[in-house]
């Protein structure tokens, strides 16, 4: 079995990370009744034997003793990471996995040579002694300051695992910390494990966003992601408010009475630790939460089509740099009453393909894809996939050479509350208007270079970085629309090898 | 003789599991129909070429269980463990804790070779557990990656270490759409590299097995263990002993060799099909009668006009008239609807196959030209019946069933290809795209030579 490290940098990033961790130990709660310490669990936690001094040993087989998170959380404010540590969570982290900026520790950068190196490509942290939210300090600053104390984190959560598969980073784009230090952390991991899948989940801001220089601090990161990620989970808080709202509206209309299991809403914390009062961005974030679960879950249990985290980039990535994936999550609650007529499972795959499903806003029924995953949980069958693909095939645009392009996955155990789920995975030109409208509020900002000396003040923060990240994004976008166009087009089969009889 | 199983990646080690179980099941059922003697016969062949005897008593199946993820083998392990009737070997099987990914390059040249010596050194114990080898049964889909990468890499291995050794694969063909994106790449890498090692690729598609599943057993909501235990009595129809021609009232003593004197006379063909009939839900079978002028009709019917069961078969398919001139027009349609034999090998088994007419299959028509009518048909026969049914016929066909499949799977990756979509993550493990027009070459060729036949 292998192993995955979840990274949660920034606000976002470890609030996020925070409701995924109490809806994983929930998960597990609910399948490993026995409470003995399996290979399903061991692919986020570790099992410590907290009693002798210090960091205790690992303890592979036999009772769960103490179960440690394989996480690092990185923020430049105390705030939101002191707070995990004074709630429910507390006993699933230690003070190794923590990065803060503790007591403002200056500009001791270790070695200056290297500050230049890491400053080459920092762009993004906000923090200190800049205006709130500026990439560049928190990817030129903080990273040069602490790449040392991150590399040596990283390094000794690495050693805790005897194969680890995969580096989940959860950030913000809009934000300084969330957006620069991340994707530091990103190039980081490329040079220190450069084995190890980097699966990027990435919340992006909207247009009435707060922090006024968010386009830059994105645009910044987007080059990053695009040369570093294996995968990119795309994330827009609207969509989320959307999905919450929905779920509101449902419950409250009284068409489904009091018939909701309340552990199986998506944005439900219900059965697990968090007891305080849940805060509004929790349902929010649930939905993240339950994105990173599904997606791993096959990867964590047994299943008659198990589908393996290297299987996504694999399956879903064509071409390198476009590895930007659509998500949708359904079902969004189940009914209290467990007969499920067949009807409702087929609804569930058609809900996939509507946009109340989706994580981000697009229209990937009216683009084009490129591929698509289906990744089933509970009690479903190799033939309901396929009567369900079949049914919803023709309402779908494929790209020429990929018009059979779905991966499949049936992972036997189901969500909690639910006796199925599916995550559908779509790598669709549908995600360019979202980069397209990044780019002109960028460029709005950019013509005017408004509060780009906020960024230019940062040692080896330079305007060259600027128009790197916008030419890298506009090819990006460039590379969205050539596949485009060749939708709709006449297709003609390239001609096959000839064989001389 | 006996054959050791070589099971690999999820979906050969899920149908593995299913062939023993049936096998197991076969024989240890009281509904063999006929005399003790024969029975007793028959169950000690069977466990010569399938089982070793453990101290314990319990049945140890000739088998290697490989995969590069212990999920499913650990699982594999248990439920046959639990039957009770057989198992596996405990120190027979060797998983790692990363799988394929889905790419064949990495099975194939990355996984194969880091793990190439445990493993031969398992099919060796297992080897030397045999009292005589009749050769090995691989079992592999080729739509993964370490059935496909690392079963291709594993199959040279054997034949390297092996020489004077059957090989037969057994290769499970993906459903057309739905499984893994990149399973026409990774299919059409398999075939070519097996088309090397390989004495012949035994081939089960996904899609007609599910057909079967829906419309002959009559299974609503239909699991991959339903699939797999269909192919599972498909291949333990043609495994189980039965008596060749040559072999008179013995058991034939040789299976992979004599399957392969009947069905592989050339190299360049090596690609073999297998249909049964009766196929029907089990409490069906109590209600049924089958006459064996009734069975074999259907059984050649479907041989001839390519259907893969007995339901919807197109009786307007005729072979041609012997002596027609073959205008290439002719040839067209010919193609599109008579299936031409090399050789073919029907296996019956049941009450009174000794009385069967199979006359009907030596029909020159139904075969190649340049093969002599006499040397490409075969028949196996054995009074004890197979699996609850009291009469069962099986066909394993080297003809050109498979040229429409592997036409699409061909022209599929051909066009991913062009685009070079993909490819990148075959060259991040070594695998080029010289390499890629390689295997289509090899595959061009085969497909030519199956259309010219």
């Amino acid at each position: 079995m292998t192993q995955s490290v979840v990274v949660q940098v920034g606000q976002c990033g470890n609030q996020v990370g925070c409701r995924f961790w109490d809806l994983a130990l929930r998960e597990h709660a609910a399948v490993n009744k026995k409470g003995i310490y399996d290979e399903a669990l061991s692919s986020f936690f570790r099992n410590v034997d907290t009693r002798s001094a210090g960091d205790g040993p690992d303890i592979y087989k036999g009772k769960i003793c103490s179960l440690k998170a394989r996480a690092l959380l990185i923020d430049m404010e105390e705030g939101v990471v002191n707070e995990i540590l004074q709630g429910p969570l507390r006993d699933v982290f230690d003070s190794k996995q923590l990065i803060t900026d503790v007591s403002g520790s200056g500009n001791n950068c270790p070695v200056q040579a290297e500050n230049q190196l890491i400053s080459k490509y920092v762009e993004g942290i906000l923090g200190i002694a800049s205006p709130p939210s500026s990439r560049a300090v928190g990817y030129k600053v903080y990273g040069c300051q602490y790449r040392e104390n991150i590399v040596e984190k990283l390094r000794k959560t690495a050693e805790h695992c005897d194969c680890l598969q995969c580096f989940f980073i959860i950030h913000s784009m809009g934000g300084g910390t969330g957006s620069g230090l991340g994707t530091f952390v990103l190039n980081l991991l490329e040079d220190e494990f450069p084995e190890v899948y980097r699966f990027v989940t990435s919340v992006y801001p909207s247009g009435e966003d707060d922090v006024i220089t968010s386009p830059y601090n994105s645009v910044l990161a987007m080059k990053e992601l695009n040369e570093h990620a294996d995968c990119v989970l795309p994330i827009e808080n609207e969509s989320l408010f959307d999905i919450v709202n929905k779920i509101h509206q449902m419950i409250n209309s009284g068409k489904l009475g009091s018939t909701v299991k309340p552990n199986s809403l998506v944005t439900s914390s219900a059965g697990t630790a968090k007891t305080v009062q849940e805060k509004p961005f929790d349902a929010m974030n649930n939905i993240i939460a339950n994105l990173l679960l599904n997606l791993t879950s096959s990867a964590r249990f047994e299943g008659s089509l198990n589908m393996d985290l290297n299987e996504i980039s694999m399956n879903l990535v064509p071409f390198p740099r476009l590895h930007y994936l659509v998500s949708s999550l359904t079902p969004l609650y189940t009914l209290a009453d467990v007969n499920i007529p067949s009807r409702r499972l087929d609804q569930m795959f058609s809900d996939a393909f509507s946009r109340d499903h989706q994580l981000i806003r697009a229209d990937p029924k009216h683009s084009l894809y490129l591929a698509c995953a289906l990744l089933v949980r509970g009690n479903v069958q190799v033939s309901d996939l396929r009567r369900n693909i079949e049914r919803l095939k023709p309402s779908l645009h494929f790209i020429s050479w990929n018009q059979e392009g779905w991966k499949t996955s049936l992972c036997s155990v189901p969500p909690v509350g639910h006796s199925h789920s599916l995550l559908a995975l779509a790598n669709n030109t549908c995600v360019k208007p979202t980069f397209m409208e990044l780019k002109d509020r960028f460029m709005k900002l950019y013509k005017k270079k408004a509060h780009l000396h906020h960024y230019l003040q940062v040692d080896g923060m330079e305007q060259g970085c600027f128009s790197e990240a916008i030419s890298s994004l506009s090819d990006l976008i460039e590379e969205y629309n050539e596949l485009d166009a060749s939708k709709g087009g006449l297709r003609t089969d390239p001609s096959r090898l000839k064989i001389a009889v | 003789m006996s054959i050791v199983a070589v099971q690999l990646g999820q979906c050969g080690n899920q149908v593995g599991h299913e062939v023993f179980n049936t096998i197991c099941g076969d024989v240890r059922g009281t509904h063999g129909l006929c005399s003790k003697k024969e029975n007793e016969a028959y169950h000690d062949a069977c466990t010569e070429r399938f089982f070793s005897e453990a101290e314990s008593g319990v049945p140890v199946a000739r088998a290697v269980l490989v995969d590069m993820e212990p999920k499913v083998i650990s699982q594999t392990l248990s439920i046959a463990a639990r039957s009770g009737h057989w198992k596996y070997d405990d120190q027979s099987h060797f998983c790692q804790k990363q799988g394929s990914g889905n790419n064949w390059a990495n099975g194939y040249s990355v996984h194969g070779p880091r793990n190439k010596e445990v493993i031969m050194n398992l099919v060796q114990k297992e080897v030397e557990k045999c009292d005589r080898l009749s050769g090995f049964f691989t079992i592999m889909s080729m739509a993964g990656g370490t059935g496909s990468g690392l079963g291709a890499f594993v199959t040279q291995c054997l034949r390297d270490a092996f020489p004077t050794s059957f090989i037969l694969n057994h290769v499970i063909w993906p459903y057309g759409t739905g499984e893994v994106i990149v399973q026409n790449y990774n299919s059409v890498l398999t075939l070519s590299h097996l088309y090397q090692s390989s004495d012949a690729l035994l081939v089960h598609e996904n899609d007609v097995i599910h057909k079967i599943c829906a419309q002959l057993m009559h299974i609503k909501q239909i699991s991959f263990r339903d699939v797999n235990q269909v192919i599972a009595h498909q291949l333990g129809s043609v495994f189980q002993p039965a008596h060749t021609a040559e072999a008179g009232l013995h058991y034939s003593r040789n299976p992979l060799g004599d399957l392969m004197e009947a069905l592989v006379p050339h190299p360049e063909f090596k690609m073999l099909g297998l249909r049964n009939i009766p196929q029907m839900p089990e409490n069906s079978l109590a209600y049924s009668t089958f006459s064996w002028p009734g069975l074999l009709k259907h059984l050649r019917q479907m041989l001839i006009a390519n259907a893969k069961m007995e339901e919807g078969i197109d009786w307007q398919v005729r072979p041609p008239c012997p002596g027609s001139s073959i205008s290439s027009s002719h040839s067209t349609n010919k193609l599109l609807h008579f299936n031409t034999s090399i050789a073919n090998l029907v296996i019956l088994r049941g009450k009174d196959m000794h009385s069967v007419d199979l006359g009907s299959f030596r029909d020159p028509s139904l075969y190649t030209s340049w093969l002599n009518p006499q040397d490409a048909f075969n028949a196996w026969k054995t009074p004890r019946a197979f699996n609850k049914y009291e009469k069962s016929a099986s066909l394993v066909s080297n003809s050109q069933f498979l040229l429409k499949p592997l036409d699409n799977v061909v022209g599929k990756a051909w066009n991913m290809f062009a685009s070079k979509a993909y490819i990148h993550q075959y060259t991040k493990f070594g695998i080029e795209e010289e390499d890629f027009l390689d295997s289509f070459t090899t595959l061009e060729q085969v497909i030519s030579s199956y259309t010219n036949l």
